[in-house]
């Protein structure tokens, strides 16, 4: 909201400075988003007149005026589309500093050639003029403007642009600004005089209002004006409508638009002519009913819509939008001025339905008191008849469905001391609240009844008044003090921590936390498996997707992590080690989708080549494996490793990673066609853990075990089995020894040097016992039963 | 007796010749000049000489003595420089890259939450998620946000697809996390204190400044006698901990649904000072918190009485932080997970 100082000061005195009026309005909840001074930079814009329009020899859009500066003519190019002769325009000479139209930056006019043409200055719009955003054609300028003179003496103003939070539709008004302002500086707010002559006919006898909707419609007031002459508005009207970023235009519809600026109110005039049957009915609209808008865009309502009739057909869209047929036109000779109210929900819905908003809708859709109405009726008409643009007839229709009793809304000391913390009296507080107009009774000792004024729509229980008096007080006066109340008791997620722990540990294994965006699309999902299907149940669907890249909610994350590693390939990074803990989304019926935490690694196979030492090993399966199971143990968890079936892993080295019979994770390479469909480069190797299952195994404390406190013997033996016969089948077999702590494979050997079909594994063995020190000829006969037990159990065999 | 001592001569110094560590060298100290000595019991036991003898005896074994400790000595000396001079080969280019170690680390978002949960835990703060897709009531009804509600118009929604068979019960993309808010009042009975990190979503075009996904920190109390006072106090203390003690604090009127009165918290502006630049937009304070007391109609909403309980919440967005300390430029960059981006933090 754009206010003029020059305009606030009708209804309040000002004797602050600007910054500190800003400063004022800011805290108490307007954030003031800029202070412009209009003029201050205008030193070289000046009146002028278009004394002449004629086409650019060499362009059909642009257009040669003529302006007239009084002391001398000059000759621009102009590309405005109401160039009109005889317009007063503000003329920017060379030299001037102006917005630029496009870009918006300041910038000094400079001397240009346009086709062909030299200009010698320029015609301003409103953005050039840095007033408002319109850059649609040039500012036509009201004709009292003396030409020659500087723009300043007329539009210099200091203009406060206010960003006003959609609780206070009643500050998207000077009125309602000046109000604010006048209970921040302790200064009376000044009520404008609202009586005008009126003639003998009635309103009543002209027009009837009908409101079936009264769910939708609360109040409608309706005034007439006859004799209608139209005619620009004078002078202060239509420089205050500038300086609001608005277009002077006509008077009659320069009253409405100046009207909604000051009151807030947006008031609609009908040429009272194509009203038929006297008679204004505010109804739903029947479905399928259409009607051509004031945009002249035939329309079709559906019955959500509420429109405003007469006996026989749609006249407007209630609140957002007139009809053609009653349009008012250079032969209209009575208007028919609606002030209504309509409920913000119905506007909001319509506006919705239609895809059509205006101003007018977007301050109904914020909620507006129907008290405003009647004040905004009365004013509308004053201004008419004040403008000389015709006769008011006498009286105001005012059918008022929606009127609800003053329902006070207490307030006591003790309500502003246990939310505010700030101790004040009574008197202090009800000094706060009747500064902002509202009607205070004590009907009993310390308590307040205060009654909203008929301005605000937001004062609906004691902790809108405290805010009230936290406003007016300051917020800068409340005291400041730590929370005094018990500690509570455990409420926190463990969960949390424990994600925190598993980065942790990744980060200290060389893994770069990253991540990913939760939207996604199926093609990318199809990519994730080798035979291109979707995994599983088919992924929740957004409504309204912003691209179709984004419209399905992921269900794993590893798309997110593959294509990250292959955007960073492309950056021509290697030795990519990369991991992610989020959550993916599982569709569940008649409930939200199943939130599942999952933590997922992603490992490429690229090393440094350029080290000046020893090349590091390029990553493999049992690296990613590797990982895992650091990881795993950090948690306390050894899970076993089984040949698994994943869509986007090698079936031939990937496996499932399990714990008691459950699966909690995967671990492989990814599948070649995979790699393919993700554009990355080299052999690549992922994991994956479900996370709230890790959580629930990792919740167990480790148990302590004594530390051994006599020495261990180690003995190596090379094994010869078979080929098939998998490493943790013998590890398994060697564990139920318990004299053996530990088993550690150190070499593994297919080829020329075993019979075919076998393998060589040399393992190193730990003998440990609680109790003793073990001796050489005990272990050698442990040894023996256990190479018995292995070639009952294998076939193994020791290799020579 | 002197023939003892000239034994012990020619042994020391026969052995002393093939000594090459240091440890034999010490050994060999101790074997010929130590207290337990040939030459010290020698000495030792000169009473038993004759007396014409034991004069020449204790003159030749002191004589002696010196010997065996300058050969010592001079040896020690000639280990040592071998060792130098051996070492002196050893020599490396100290300036040669070491092995390229590769850390990892956590991601800006995840650390500034870290930081921001950590001050909020020494607070008596405790940590509770919610879901990231929510229904329509968590995220709005329930937080004074009935449909068509124009404060709706400012959380541009991303609405799931989802239909029961019995009407409509409107699934979403949390738009702000303080759904967590209801979820955790239903659940819980004052005194409550929890600070909710997580994930939000928005309709949104991207740019450097907008991004549809970004990260939030709810927090709220709620028990008897929590107050604006105590709101301030909180917020006060974290904004110090967080930007440093020199941190000014601006408390101002703004509006949010689901509190009443609502507050919009600014730090004064660390690149200027205050005085207006780029980074504040010249307004010398920086937005990062907003923050209010907890709406009567939310508390009653989850069967807590307003009357008897009050509670403050406050809620911010999480990439401001590191923006704000890292300059960083775009918001772009922290989900477009550029290793040259992320590997900077």
């Amino acid at each position: 909201m754009k206010v003029p100082l020059s305009w606030l000061k009708e209804y309040v005195d000002v004797d602050t400075s600007s910054e500190e009026l800003a400063q004022k309005l800011t805290s108490a909840g307007l954030e003031v988003a800029d202070i412009k001074v209009t003029g201050g930079s205008w030193d070289k814009i000046y009146i002028g007149q278009v004394l002449a329009v004629n086409p650019h020899p060499n362009a059909d859009r642009l257009s040669l005026a003529t302006v007239d500066l009084g002391t001398r003519q000059l000759t621009v190019v102009c590309g405005a589309p109401n160039l009109t002769t005889g317009d007063k325009v503000a003329f920017a000479l060379t030299g001037a500093t102006l917005v630029n139209g496009h870009t918006g930056k300041v910038e000094e006019l400079k001397p240009a050639r346009i086709r062909g043409v030299t200009s010698e200055g320029m015609i301003c719009s409103e953005k050039e003029l840095g007033i408002a955003d319109n850059h649609e054609g040039i500012l036509v300028l009201p004709q009292e403007y003396e030409i020659g003179k500087l723009l300043s003496d007329y539009l210099g103003d200091v203009i406060f642009d206010i960003e006003v939070t959609p609780n206070r539709a009643d500050c998207l008004s000077v009125m309602g600004i000046a109000r604010e302002i006048a209970a921040l500086t302790g200064k009376p707010f000044k009520m404008p005089d609202l009586s005008y002559q009126e003639s003998e006919k009635t309103v009543e006898s002209m027009v009837s209002v009908e409101i079936q909707a009264p769910d939708l419609c609360p109040r409608y007031c309706a005034t007439a004006i006859e004799d209608i002459k139209l005619g620009p508005s004078p002078k202060w009207m239509q420089d205050r409508l500038i300086a609001c970023g608005m277009r002077p235009i006509v008077n009659i519809v320069d009253v409405t638009n100046y009207v909604m600026l000051e009151f807030g109110q947006p008031l609609h005039s009908f040429d009272y002519s194509q009203i038929k049957g006297k008679k204004i009915i505010v109804r739903r609209a029947s479905e399928g009913e259409t009607m051509y808008t004031l945009d002249e865009q035939e329309r079709k309502f559906t019955s959500d819509i509420l429109l405003i009739a007469d006996a026989e057909r749609p006249v407007a869209v209630a609140g957002i939008m007139g009809g053609l047929a009653t349009e008012v036109r250079d032969y209209t000779r009575t208007i028919l001025l609606e002030s209504a109210n309509f409920s913000q929900a119905a506007i909001h819905k319509g506006a919705l339905a239609l895809k059509l908003s205006s101003e007018a809708s977007s301050r109904y859709e914020k909620g507006l008191n129907p008290e405003l109405t009647y004040y905004a009726a009365k004013r509308a008409t004053q201004l008419m008849a004040r403008l000389g643009a015709g006769t008011v007839a006498k009286g105001i229709v005012d059918c008022y469905p929606g009127r609800t009793e003053k329902r006070p809304v207490s307030i006591a000391r003790r309500d502003v001391k246990r939310l505010l913390g700030l101790d004040l009296s009574l008197t202090e507080i009800e000094k706060c609240l009747r500064s902002l107009g509202l009607e205070c009774e004590k009907p009993e000792t310390g308590v307040i009844y205060a009654f909203k004024p008929w301005w605000r729509n937001d004062i609906n229980c004691t902790a809108d008044l405290v805010e009230e008096v936290a406003r007016v007080t300051g917020y800068d006066n409340i005291p400041l003090s730590m929370l005094s109340s018990s500690l509570p008791t455990g409420q926190g997620s463990r969960l949390f921590a424990f994600r925190q722990q598993l980065r942790e540990v990744m980060v200290a294994m060389g893994f770069q936390e990253i991540i990913t965006y939760p939207l996604t699309s199926l093609e990318v999902l199809k990519k994730l498996s080798a035979k291109s299907e979707i995994d599983g149940v088919a992924p929740l669907k957004l409504e309204n997707s912003m691209s179709r890249e984004l419209e399905y909610l992921r269900n794993n994350i590893r798309m997110g992590v593959l294509s990250v590693m292959a955007r960073n390939q492309r950056n021509r990074e290697i030795h990519i080690r990369l991991f992610e803990i989020s959550k993916v989304f599982i569709p569940r019926t008649r409930d939200l989708p199943k939130e599942s935490e999952i933590l997922c690694g992603l490992i490429d196979s690229v090393v440094p080549d350029i080290y000046w030492q020893v090349k590091p090993k390029p990553a493999d399966f049992y690296f990613a494996k590797g990982v895992v199971q650091a990881l795993l143990a950090r948690c306390g968890i050894y899970a076993d490793y089984l040949p698994g079936e994943d869509m986007s892993l090698n079936p031939s080295r990937s496996a499932d990673i399990i714990y008691n019979k459950m699966k909690i994770g995967v671990v492989g390479e990814i599948h070649p066609r995979v790699l393919a469909n993700f554009d990355i480069s080299e052999k690549a190797f992922m994991f994956e853990l479900d996370v709230d299952k890790l959580f629930t195994i990792a919740g167990k404390q480790p148990v302590y075990k004594a530390v051994p406190r006599y020495p261990s013997l180690a003995r190596d033996i090379a094994l010869l089995v078979d080929a098939e016969v998998t490493y943790d089948k013998i590890v398994t077999a060697l564990k139920k020894f318990n004299i053996i702590s530990e088993v550690r494979l150190f070499d593994l050997y297919e080829g020329k040097q075993v019979p075919e079909g076998k393998k060589s594994m040399a393992f190193r063995l730990i003998y440990q016992a609680g109790d003793r020190t073990l001796k050489d000829e005990e272990v050698d006969g442990i040894q023996k039963q256990i190479l018995a037990f292995l070639s009952k159990e294998f076939g193994a065999t020791l290799r020579s | 007796m002197l023939d003892q001592i000239e034994e012990v001569v020619s042994q020391a110094n026969a052995e002393l010749q093939n000594i090459s560590s240091f440890e034999e060298l010490e050994a060999w100290r101790i074997r010929y000049l130590g207290r337990k000595s040939k030459l010290t019991s020698i000495l030792r036991s000169l009473g038993d000489v004759p007396i014409s003898q034991r004069k020449m005896v204790g003159a030749r074994a002191n004589q002696v003595r010196s010997i065996l400790e300058e050969s010592y000595s001079s040896r020690k000396a000639t280990m040592e420089s071998n060792v130098a001079v051996s070492l002196e080969h050893d020599k490396i280019d100290v300036s040669l890259p070491g092995e390229p170690f590769q850390i990892g680390r956590i991601h800006p978002t995840t650390r500034a939450i870290n930081e921001i949960c950590g001050i909020f835990s020494s607070m008596g703060f405790q940590v509770a998620e919610g879901p990231e897709v929510e229904w329509e009531y968590y995220n709005f009804d329930a937080l004074n946000m009935p449909p068509d509600h124009p404060a709706r118009d400012g959380f541009a929604t991303l609405w799931v697809d989802y239909h029961t068979p019995t009407g409509t019960r409107p699934m979403l993309m949390r738009t702000h996390t303080s759904p967590v808010q209801i979820r955790s009042m239903e659940k819980t009975k004052p005194p409550i204190r929890i600070i909710s990190p997580g994930r939000v979503y928005r309709y949104e075009a991207t740019d450097a400044t907008h991004e549809w996904m970004f990260s939030q920190v709810e927090g709220f109390a709620v028990d008897t006698n929590i107050t604006m006072a105590d709101l301030k106090g909180i917020l006060f203390e974290f904004v110090r901990r967080l930007f440093g003690q020199d941190r000014k604090c601006r408390f101002r009127c703004d509006y949010f649904p689901f509190v009443e009165p609502g507050v919009e918290i600014a730090i004064d502006c660390f690149m200027c000072g205050g005085k207006g630049c780029r980074l504040c937009q010249n307004s010398g304070w920086i937005e990062i918190l907003g923050a209010g007391m907890v709406h009567p109609d939310v508390l009653r909403g989850c069967g807590i009485d307003p009357e008897v309980y009050s509670g403050f919440a406050f809620g911010m967005g999480v990439e401001r932080i590191p923006i704000l300390r890292y300059g960083i430029d775009d918001i772009r960059l922290f989900y477009s997970n550029d290793l040259k981006f992320l590997n900077q933090f």
